[in-house]
């Protein structure tokens, strides 16, 4: 006890010496704000983004002859003709002729994978994020944003059913419901909104969009695993407490038209690093 | 079979610098399941890098070490065009070693 009580006056009286140095540069970091504090955060984090993992392991895949028919994706087409992934990202969901539907990425790669490798697309849907061939499309997407990291939104609204899944997609982004009574709209709506110490991007319109829709597929390490926009869209109904419409559901890749729309000319970041 | 890891060395005046980004579960020990049973430890214990046969780095690592860990050192000496071999065990036996080139 001795020894404890000892040095105690000392320390104090160097304290109060040096106190009022002291206190500028934590006034200073205290002046920080939120936003600046993730960003740095994020910047520390960038440089080994485990992301690339998944991209590696996506472009390993995307060219690997898989399932029943023993095929690789590179014939797939995801909007650009055949086996183009470069800017491909950029331009979904759209419209595709073959399917008679408007497809967002990952119901696209469903179609691709059941079409050309001989999965069951209906089965896959069911799965369980993170398990199974779910594992699989997260590392594809990956890849397939990747390719695209850069370049600017510049989704197609030509086709009747393009721009009828906008109307959709607004129209179940305003949609009020389940027992907190909140839609997209009422986190993702208005400028400079912000859960706990997360700023919320608004989703109506530029530059809000493209920071929250082109940041998706993401690592998010708070789980340890890249979340696909699918994924992401699942956690938002959950938070929401409403029923998930369901995995690549029309429902879901309507939100997708509505915000890439909405993104315009704004870049992609995807895959990108979250909390 | 463990994923490939991500390595990038570049040499700067007479210093190399490398980044590694790992693909590895790193398993604590300490998780439940969904079934509430505890899911087993599953860790690189040790990792090493070694650049013309000359190892530049060793650690060993424990369950505090996150899942897909990133890490970065720099040694002294390298030029471009030479390799850099990192390889890790884990407590499994598993093992893996990939290669990059100093640019």
């Amino acid at each position: 006890m001795r020894w404890i009580s000892s040095p105690a006056p000392l320390w104090l009286a160097t304290f109060g010496a040096f106190g009022a140095f002291a206190a500028l540069p934590i006034t200073a970091s205290a002046q920080k704000t939120t936003a600046e504090g993730i960003a740095e955060y994020r910047a520390m984090l960038a440089d080994g983004n485990p992301a690339e993992l998944y991209e590696a392991k996506g472009e390993g895949l995307w060219k690997q002859a898989r399932g029943p028919k023993n095929a690789s994706l590179e014939k797939c087409d995801l909007g650009k003709g055949a086996g183009v992934v470069k800017g491909s990202f950029v331009e979904l969901p759209r419209f595709f002729a073959d399917t008679q539907r408007v497809q967002d990425l990952e119901s696209r790669l469903l179609t691709c994978m059941e079409q050309l490798q001989g999965f069951n697309a209906a089965e896959i849907a069911k799965t369980r994020f993170g398990a199974g061939e779910q594992k699989n499309i997260e590392s594809l997407v990956a890849y397939i944003s990747a390719e695209s990291r850069g370049l600017r939104f510049n989704l197609p609204q030509t086709h009747a059913k393009e721009k009828l899944m906008y109307e959709v997609g607004k129209k179940v982004f305003y949609l009020r419901g389940g027992p907190m009574d909140f839609s997209c709209a009422s986190c993702h709506g208005e400028d400079n909104k912000r859960i706990r110490l997360q700023d919320l991007p608004n989703l109506t319109g530029q530059p809000g969009a493209s920071t929250g829709f082109g940041a998706w597929p993401a690592y998010r390490v708070s789980s340890g695993d890249l979340w696909s926009m699918q994924r992401r869209l699942n956690d938002c109904y959950r938070q929401q407490r409403f029923p998930f419409p369901g995995y690549a559901s029309d429902a879901t890749i309507a939100l997708g038209v509505y915000m890439g729309v909405n993104s315009k000319g704004g870049e992609a970041t995807a895959p990108a690093l979250k909390r | 079979m463990s994923d490939p890891m991500r390595i990038r060395a570049q040499a700067q005046g007479d210093k190399t610098t490398v980044r590694i980004l790992v693909a590895h579960e790193m398993e604590s020990g300490q998780r439940k399941d969904a079934a509430g049973k505890i899911v087993p430890a599953w860790f690189i214990q040790e990792i090493n890098a070694t650049w013309n046969g000359k190892m530049v780095m060793s650690a060993q690592w424990g369950t505090a070490v996150s899942k897909n860990p990133f890490m970065q050192f720099s040694f002294k000496g390298g030029k471009a065009g030479e390799k850099v071999v990192v390889s890790w065990i884990d407590n499994r036996g598993d093992k893996r070693s990939d290669e990059a080139v100093i640019s």
